[in-house]
């Protein structure tokens, strides 16, 4: 393999993402998970800028490390016990099966379209713009459709959360 | 630093070196004088914020180490060079130490995107205006894992205070910060500047822009929204258990910040490096960019000296209840504007080249209303303010008439 | 400069910027007195002992503000493209960005009027 900043930049985010999804299962800390997975995010984050989906990153980033994270420690600290998790999820069997499964779903969702014959449609020779992103959400034969379901859902999730946090408080 | 990389480059590759070797020294170089201007400044600005908060105070402030005082950060650097450092025994070390670490490279790292002048900048990124605002989202996380990390109660509220502060107050900056980019038709910081050749977009949306430095305003966490240093309330809050050198990076951090704010402002609203005999030299392009980021500093920290902290409930109804609105009914009516102005032809639809004569039409409508909704606004608040002083007026007659029953 | 090329400078200033700062820290460490005891090194809240866990129970309302935070945040990705392409696009593009924001003010309306921006 050649050894070019695209390399050594992929060795460093793996990582990242592999090492901070370790730390997220090891640690007994609820906040230092926290920061763990943010260490993976941020590690995917780096893959998007490698598939030059810059706009991606800087989504992953925002979204992830500038809000999820927030609202996860925000959530830590509305549980008793943040840093003595004593109980252990024993029920080892049934997740290792899940696990498993959904890991060999992935593996053969990503590798068979490459050994198969849809390569020709994995390389698409125009680079995306964050222009034409924004045009393609607006268009009639576009993705307008979702977009604005986009926002009925994000409206919905907005007062379904407001509602059940205010319902728990009182 | 585009034109002295490949320069580098092309001479190191001449020279006989590694080609890869050349682009990563060439790269190296180009990062080291980029990082090395916000690193110059924040030693000028520590001067510059004492400086100024003294005469604002009435006082002299830092006069004693070298002409006017100039010395004194370095005498300050090298006392806390000379502080023992403290770390609490229930702290969480690593993340105690990492914090102040991320809290500055994450202000440093927004000078990645800042354009210089029109030629010499560290990358001009196409998603520029979207990555600062992603990086400075790493601050905020520097600063809950200093809170937490530090195991203590007075931090970790500070720390939760601070951040339910800048999270609120990213929305309404977002907000304004979607006006340039919708009228520059880019995220990059070169095209954002270059789209106001024709007007600066401040004379399009000084509402924007008003939003846009209350909203930086907060992000710093200065005055009137220093719940950072709610000193009175929360011993210090986030940094009380920090001392020496960790503690003086948070706060190198913050004046940095608040410099890079000014400067962001000056590109996004104020034309950047324009200015008279701009394209003459980049010597004058960068000093009219340096000029416009220092003047908005000042005024930045003449606000903070002039004005008192708020309490906590009220930063929150401020933000939620008045500049989130506001920025979006601000959005609203100036995409509409522009849109029909647009549809119709007065407006250009592509700003890079649009002169002053074509974007003038544009200007005035979208001035026009943008200071309808200011006087709009004034009004409501005008009403709202007679009724609050109203109400407080009749709580004090009725106390005072009870202080005075009790007396007698 | 590629794009690729311009990412390779921001990595590598992120890798240097935590450096800058970690600098005169590591100075710090090499010259300062180290003189530690037991009462120095414990929690300083207010000069009296520290009692009980520092990490309690919080209110929930930092959690409402930041579940409302969220779905703005979310609503910016969507937004920073419609303003990029803004200039592009005809009066329909328009109002499919205002119907978009529209339903979120809604939603902001409804956290108001249900009093979740109040700090209590």
């Amino acid at each position: 393999m050649e050894l070019n900043a695209v390399t050594i930049g992929f060795f460093i985010f793996t990582i990242l993402t592999l090492g901070g999804a370790i730390g997220v299962v090891t640690t007994r800390n609820l906040f230092q998970g926290t920061i763990w997975l943010m260490v993976s995010l941020f590690g995917v984050a780096g893959y998007f800028v490698l598939l030059s989906a810059p706009f991606l990153a800087a989504v992953q980033v925002l979204v992830y490390i500038g809000a999820i994270a927030i609202l996860i420690t925000f959530a830590v600290m509305l549980t008793r016990s943040v840093t003595r998790i004593k109980e252990r999820y024993i029920r080892t069997i049934p997740s290792l099966v899940v696990s498993l499964a959904l890991f060999l779903a992935l593996l053969f969702g990503v590798t068979v379209p490459i050994f198969g014959d849809y390569s020709s449609e994995l390389a698409p020779t125009v680079v995306m713009t964050t222009r034409d992103l924004g045009l393609a959400l607006v268009e009639g034969n576009g993705y307008v459709v979702p977009f604005l379901l986009a926002s009925v859902l994000l409206t919905a999730a907005m007062i379904g959360a407001i509602f059940i946090a205010r319902d728990e408080e009182s | 630093m585009d034109e002295l990389c490949t320069g580098l480059c092309k001479l190191m590759v001449e020279s006989g070196a590694d080609a890869g070797l050349a682009q990563f020294v060439s790269l190296l170089v180009g990062v080291l004088l980029v990082s090395g201007v916000p690193l110059l400044t924040v030693i000028i600005l520590i001067w510059v914020e004492r400086k100024v908060a003294a005469r604002i105070q009435d006082r002299i402030g830092p006069n004693r180490v070298g002409p006017l005082g100039l010395m004194q950060t370095f005498a300050d650097l090298l006392k806390l060079l000379g502080k023992e450092d403290i770390t609490p025994t229930s702290a969480d070390r690593v993340l105690y130490n990492a914090a102040p670490l991320v809290s500055f490279a994450s202000v440093v790292l927004i000078w990645v995107v800042v354009p210089f002048t029109p030629f010499h900048f560290g990358v001009d990124l196409e998603i520029g205006a979207l990555y600062f605002v992603a990086i400075a989202s790493l601050g905020t996380l520097a600063i809950m894992t200093a809170g937490w990390a530090s195991n203590n109660k007075y931090a970790l509220l500070g720390a939760f205070r601070v951040v339910a502060l800048l999270v609120s107050y990213e929305v309404p900056l977002v907000f304004a910060l979607l006006v340039p980019v919708m009228l520059a038709g880019s995220m990059s910081m070169l095209d954002i500047v270059n789209a106001q050749t024709g007007m600066w977009f401040v004379v399009f949306s000084p509402l924007a822009f008003v939003i846009f430095y209350i909203s930086s305003q907060a992000e710093t966490g200065r005055a009137p929204f220093d719940l950072i240093e709610a000193e009175s309330e929360l011993v210090a809050g986030f940094n009380i258990e920090y001392s020496g050198m960790k503690f003086g990076m948070f706060f190198a951090a913050e004046f940095l910040h608040v410099f890079t704010n000014g400067i962001l402002m000056a590109l996004l609203f104020f034309g950047g490096w324009m200015g008279p005999l701009y394209y003459e030299s980049p010597l004058i392009a960068f000093a009219w960019l340096g000029l416009k980021g220092a003047f908005i500093y000042l005024t930045t920290l003449w606000l903070r000296n002039t004005v008192p902290r708020l309490r906590i409930d009220q930063i929150m109804a401020f933000n939620w209840k008045f500049l989130v609105p506001l920025s979006i009914v601000n959005l609203i009516l100036l995409s509409a504007a522009l849109k029909i102005l647009q549809e119709l032809g007065f407006a250009p639809r592509d700003m890079l080249s649009a002169s002053f004569v074509d974007v003038l039409p544009t200007t005035v409508i979208m001035f026009l209303i943008n200071l309808a909704l200011v006087v709009y606004l004034l009004g409501i608040l005008r009403k709202r303010g007679q009724e609050a002083r109203r109400e407080s007026g009749a709580a004090q007659g009725a106390l005072a008439q009870a202080a005075s029953g009790a007396g007698d | 400069m590629n794009v690729l090329n311009e990412w390779a400078f921001v990595g590598l200033f992120a890798l240097l910027a935590p450096i800058f700062p970690a600098l005169p820290i590591v100075i710090a460490w090499l010259v300062r007195p180290r003189k530690p005891n037991v009462l120095k090194s414990s929690t300083y809240e207010c000069g009296v002992e520290t009692i009980g866990d520092t990490w309690v129970q919080f209110r929930v309302q930092y959690y409402i503000y930041g579940l409302i935070f969220l779905v703005f945040d979310v609503e910016m990705v969507f937004l920073f493209p419609w303003a990029v392409a803004y200039n592009g696009m005809n009066l329909f593009g328009f109002v499919a960005g205002f119907l978009f924001i529209f339903l979120l003010t809604d939603a902001l309306f409804y956290a108001w009027k249900k009093n979740a921006l109040d700090w209590k």
